[in-house]
């Protein structure tokens, strides 16, 4: 696969910013689709690069998000640094997490993932004092970015910011997935005796994976806490961690830019048609997902 | 004294209800490898059949349970055979994504047909009192217990005692063995993906008076079946069993005792317990 300067690598970024001018009005959900393109992002990386099918990623966008959140609320509001923080707890989270979790696989694998999540859900929804329960983390209070810009009421800084993190985070991941380190990932996810064979760390590289999945999750998380100033609980959902794996999907896993195809259609088709009727919504969503799996598994009879 | 028996016997009777809906899973699971979240689907369908029979033709309660059980069951043969059975030995991802589609469609048909807000079974009149059984126990409920235990009972017998039943071990045991020999397994799994959801059925409607049919039913109930059939290991009867029994009791136990921490605990278990038996506790490797 060459790495080359592709069509695909420059098209979603100069639409974003062509965006900001032609849809100067819908600027959150502009904010909204970028982070949800940097957490498919990280889960492309997990599920289309290392091949770990998980059904709690949204544990670590969720903790990403809290990290920002009550750090800004406890005083420290410096976007920034709430960031990093938030990178780093995701990102060592990731790591204990996969530790653990990837000596196993199949049903039990796909259980841990959504146990951890199911945990730190009711975790936060119980320990109100800290979160705010399931009434949200009230109360932040994010400082201007880099010290100079306010965050506006149209969103104009927050798309900014959001669009400037998720181009760093496309950059990390596409430097990744070309490197020594993501090739030997796409092996193991081809085949991943063979790659034992060969004197690949086999699981030492899928913990490392795991960690910087979970890493940039958080990042997203926490972009989404700072730009809209709440973290609400459904940052730690099922529904979240199954909507970026159907984007994820419908954009094509193991791409890239699966998740500039995938997050910008489900969100604006979310927008439109939840907005309309969200049980029509919900039942074409469905007859498109078994739509898909049906397609792709098809076989002549 | 009084509170720990009640704990049990509520523990028990939610616990007889969980075992009921997830019996179903761990076979199909333990047979075909499918791992299938839209379960509780069908005990939904099963709950809302329930109630709309009950409505509808005022027929006893019983035969509209029966009733809904039957539908169920005949309505999941031509679901597996259209469906399901083209993704046998697909990959994980895409049954996972397949069955997420189901609940998703599910969720609207109920919404649509049903309305949003959570709907009661109405319970004959000659179940609604209390039993005294040194505590106060209501008496339905002591028949979901009683229900459980007898289906349980008469499962085990089914699946150790019968031809049937050793076709069906057989086939978890080594599928393409039981296939070398002559046993048809791809009927075997229509036969028991359809038992499995009709029991799932009886399930949702015998305990839609604990836990009152909705549209988000699926994903609600999807964790603790799960649960369930997760740390009870794959392809067995009494695991599920044991593990509902365990998951019950303890869940009422800490709704009782630390409501504060909600079904934290059990969620903490349940890693501990998949960390230490990847299989479940009665599972085999």
């Amino acid at each position: 696969m060459s790495h080359r300067l592709r069509v695909m690598d420059v098209a979603p970024w100069a639409a974003a910013v062509l965006a900001l001018f032609v849809f100067p009005r819908h600027l959150q959900l502009g904010t909204q689709i970028l982070v949800m393109v940097l957490f498919v992002l990280s889960i492309d990386l997990l599920l289309g690069y290392a091949g770990i099918i998980s059904l709690g990623h949204a544990a670590f966008f969720g903790l990403g998000a809290y990290c920002a959140g009550i750090l800004s609320v406890r005083g420290i509001g410096d976007p920034l640094v709430g960031l990093a923080a938030a990178g780093a707890l995701s990102g060592l989270a990731g790591l204990l997490c996969g530790l653990v979790v990837l000596r196993t696989r199949g049903l039990t694998l796909l259980m841990l993932t959504l146990g951890i999540l199911l945990m730190l859900e009711e975790a936060a929804n119980r320990a109100a004092w800290l979160t705010g329960g399931a009434d949200g983390l009230q109360g932040m209070q994010v400082a201007p970015l880099l010290g100079l810009y306010e965050w506006d009421m149209f969103g104009r800084t927050a798309y900014l910011y959001s669009l400037a993190v998720a181009f760093i985070g496309f950059v990390f991941v596409r430097t990744l997935v070309h490197s020594p380190f993501g090739r030997s990932l796409a092996g193991i996810r081809e085949n991943a005796v063979r790659m034992e064979a060969i004197g690949a760390p086999v699981r030492r590289r899928l913990v490392a994976a795991y960690g910087l999945a979970a890493m940039l999750a958080g990042i997203a998380g926490a972009v989404n806490a700072q730009a809209f100033q709440f973290v609400a609980l459904n940052v730690l959902s099922f529904e979240l961690s199954g909507a970026a794996l159907i984007m994820l999907i419908l954009g094509g896993a193991g791409r890239l830019y699966g998740a500039f195809i995938g997050a910008p259609l489900y969100m604006i088709a979310s927008d439109t048609f939840a907005k309309l009727d969200p049980t029509y919504w919900l039942f074409w969503l469905g007859m498109l997902l078994i739509g898909i799996v049906m397609f792709r598994n098809r076989r002549a009879r | 004294m009084e509170t720990l028996a009640g704990i049990l016997l509520n523990g028990v009777a939610s616990a007889m209800i969980l075992y009921i809906i997830a019996v179903g899973l761990s076979v199909t699971l333990g047979l075909m490898k499918f791992v299938n979240l839209a379960h509780c689907v069908f005990a939904m369908a099963g709950g809302y059949a329930a109630i709309w029979l009950l409505q509808k033709t005022g027929m006893p309660f019983a035969l509209a349970l029966a009733a809904a059980a039957i539908l169920v069951a005949l309505l999941s043969v031509p679901v597996e055979r259209l469906l399901y059975s083209r993704l046998y030995g697909a990959g994980d991802l895409d049954q996972v994504l397949f069955t997420i589609g189901v609940i998703f469609v599910s969720i609207a048909l109920a919404r649509y047909f049903f309305g949003p807000s959570p709907v009661n079974i109405a319970i004959p009149d000659a179940l609604r009192g209390q039993v005294d059984l040194g505590v106060q126990f209501p008496a339905y409920r002591l028949l979901v217990l009683a229900a459980g235990f007898m289906l349980f009972a008469f499962m085990w017998l089914a699946v150790e005692k019968t031809a049937l039943g050793a076709r069906l071990r057989a086939a978890v045991d080594n599928r393409r063995i039981a296939e070398a020999i002559g046993v048809r397994t791809d009927r075997l799994f229509t036969l028991t993906f359809a038992l499995g959801c009709g029991l799932a059925a009886l399930g949702g409607a015998l305990g839609a008076e604990i836990l009152p049919m909705r549209p988000t039913y699926p994903i609600e109930q999807l964790n603790y079946v799960l649960i369930v059939v997760s740390v009870g290991g794959l392809g067995t009867l009494h695991g599920p069993f044991i593990a509902a029994l365990v998951l019950g009791i303890a869940d009422t136990a800490c709704k009782y005792y630390v409501p504060e921490f909600g079904a934290f605990f059990i969620f903490a278990a349940m890693i501990a317990i998949l960390l230490w038996r990847p299989n479940g506790l009665f599972g085999r490797a």
